[in-house]
């Protein structure tokens, strides 16, 4: 597992220094800004530009964007949260928690018809750099609020609100805010989905927290797909009918995924992700046992070690 | 400080975790506590004894104990009634700490006018009690913000606090029945 990443994470650095000795002007910093939350910096190299949200990690990029294949999903994480459509091919509304460089927004967006996504990101500084580096487009059919997403989910479940898709994609430079991870917040996104409604998380798994926040999905959600791949660090939380108890939800069909799977295939080449592969996994990652310490805590709105946790990596 | 870091984490799922949230907290800690500071001076003229002193910790302990169960319920109701999250959390931490916080900043100016017994000395003894005060606060900050949140529950530190305070008050109280000159300068 360590080594590809090494090997994934010189290529950028030799992509720089090729870069750097033929085409000086083409690699380099767009923008630097420091936020109420974080420092954001925009970067360039060759055709890939990237937002990062602090330095101290060299591989803490929030979003990347080809310029030569806008549509491109450059993130794996961000190609397998594309499944989503596998469960459902037309979810009539998208809440999208954590703007980035808008990747996941512009994606569904461009791929549904009179589709309503409604995106939530803390940070008035992401959103502005996401329109004008990311070429971020906000319309009434995609709009963005500029919110905590718990504050927004709360006042989303009195206005009774519904969601066919939430996906949870918010990070700062470290990880997850803590407030974002706990039972109580899961439980009341649960409100917020439809009858039938999806959800997908976007996690790592590599510290230890990985156990106690499997653990907590599991306490609010029960059975889910827990999928990884190996060219990420990046472990993806999807529970499809997410308001049901496990076992009065629909069993994955196979045969139907694939079948949707084919249906997409064509819009997700522009994409470049790989439906039908993992069409045929995702049963697989369904059927699969816990890989996790089951025996942790769950983490609370009163007891969150998340801090903690995070720094210490998995045996 | 305890208080206040805690307070954070309470307000953070209503409120979230916006640096409005720590504005809205800090402007209430500290207009509490000029407050108490002020309201404690003032009851410190009149008759000052250990067991008023001691009265004064077991009060603004017990005032804690509270926040473990109105939180959620007190939270609810401010949420459904003001829309912009600032001022959401503003009025929850006014409702939630204000009152505590004001009878525990009374604790200073009231050790302050126990300890002095000269006038000639109050400029050191309030300088040795804002010492100790201010340290005890950054130690209070430095161990609920490293350790305690990670290790306990958010209530249990609360009630950890008030059973501290109540001690506190308690062996005050013990101090003012036994021979009070005795144990002048002995406190804090």
């Amino acid at each position: 597992m360590n080594r590809p990443r090494i090997l994934i994470s010189m290529v950028p650095a030799l992509l720089l220094a090729s870069s750097l000795s033929l085409t000086k002007e083409r690699t380099g910093i767009l923008h630097e800004e420091r936020s109420l939350y974080t420092r954001i910096l925009v970067h360039k190299v060759n055709d890939l530009l990237c937002m990062k949200f602090t330095l101290v990690r060299s591989d803490s990029n929030q979003s990347c964007k080809d310029l030569r294949a806008p549509r491109r999903l450059v993130f794996a994480y961000a190609k397998m949260t594309m499944t989503a459509l596998l469960f459902n091919q037309q979810p009539q509304n998208i809440l999208i928690v954590g703007l980035g460089g808008g990747t996941l927004p512009e994606a569904f967006f461009g791929l549904l018809d009179n589709v309503q996504i409604d995106t939530v990101e803390i940070d008035q500084a992401v959103i502005k750099v996401a329109k004008e580096y990311f070429l971020f487009k906000e319309s009434e059919r995609n709009r963005v609020f500029a919110q905590d997403a718990r504050v927004f989910v709360k006042r989303a479940i009195l206005q009774s609100k519904e969601y066919d898709l939430v996906i949870l994609d918010a990070f700062n430079g470290d990880y997850i805010p803590e407030h974002l991870m706990t039972k109580e917040f899961l439980m009341e996104v649960q409100r917020l989905l439809s009858q039938k409604g999806l959800l997908i998380a976007n996690t790592f798994g590599t510290s230890k927290l990985y156990d106690y926040e499997s653990n907590t999905y599991q306490d609010v959600f029960g059975d889910f797909i827990n999928y990884k791949r190996p060219e990420t660090g990046n472990r993806l939380i999807i529970v499809p009918q997410a308001k049901l108890l496990s076992e009065e939800r629909d069993p994955i069909d196979t045969a139907k995924l694939l079948q949707t799977a084919r249906q997409l295939e064509g819009k997700m080449a522009e994409l470049e992700v790989p439906i039908i592969r993992y069409a045929r996994e995702l049963p697989r990652k369904m059927a699969s046992k816990p890989d996790w310490d089951q025996n942790t805590e769950i983490i609370t709105d009163q007891f969150s070690p998340v801090n903690l946790l995070r720094r210490q990596l998995r045996d | 400080m305890s208080l206040e870091l805690i307070g954070g984490r309470i307000l953070a799922p209503y409120f979230g975790s916006g640096i409005y949230v720590w504005g809205s907290i800090i402007t209430i800690f500290m207009v509490s506590l000029s407050l108490g500071y002020l309201s404690g001076g003032r009851l410190s003229v009149k008759d000052p004894t250990f067991a008023k002193f001691g009265a004064i910790f077991i009060i603004g302990g017990a005032l804690l104990a509270p926040i473990t169960l109105l939180a959620n319920p007190v939270m609810d109701f401010i949420f459904l009634r003001v829309e912009d999250p600032r001022y959401g959390s503003l009025v929850a931490s006014t409702f939630l700490f204000a009152i505590p916080t004001i009878i525990l900043g009374m604790i200073s100016p009231y050790s302050v006018r126990l300890l002095v017994e000269k006038v000639e000395q109050s400029g050191s003894v309030a300088g040795t009690l804002y010492f100790f005060s201010t340290l005890g606060s950054a130690l209070g900050t430095l161990l609920t913000s490293f350790y305690f949140v990670l290790w306990f529950e958010v209530n249990s530190i609360i009630l950890v606090l008030t059973s501290s305070l109540i001690c506190l008050g308690v062996f005050s109280l013990y101090l003012n029945a036994s021979s009070r000159s005795k144990f002048l300068g002995d406190n804090e």
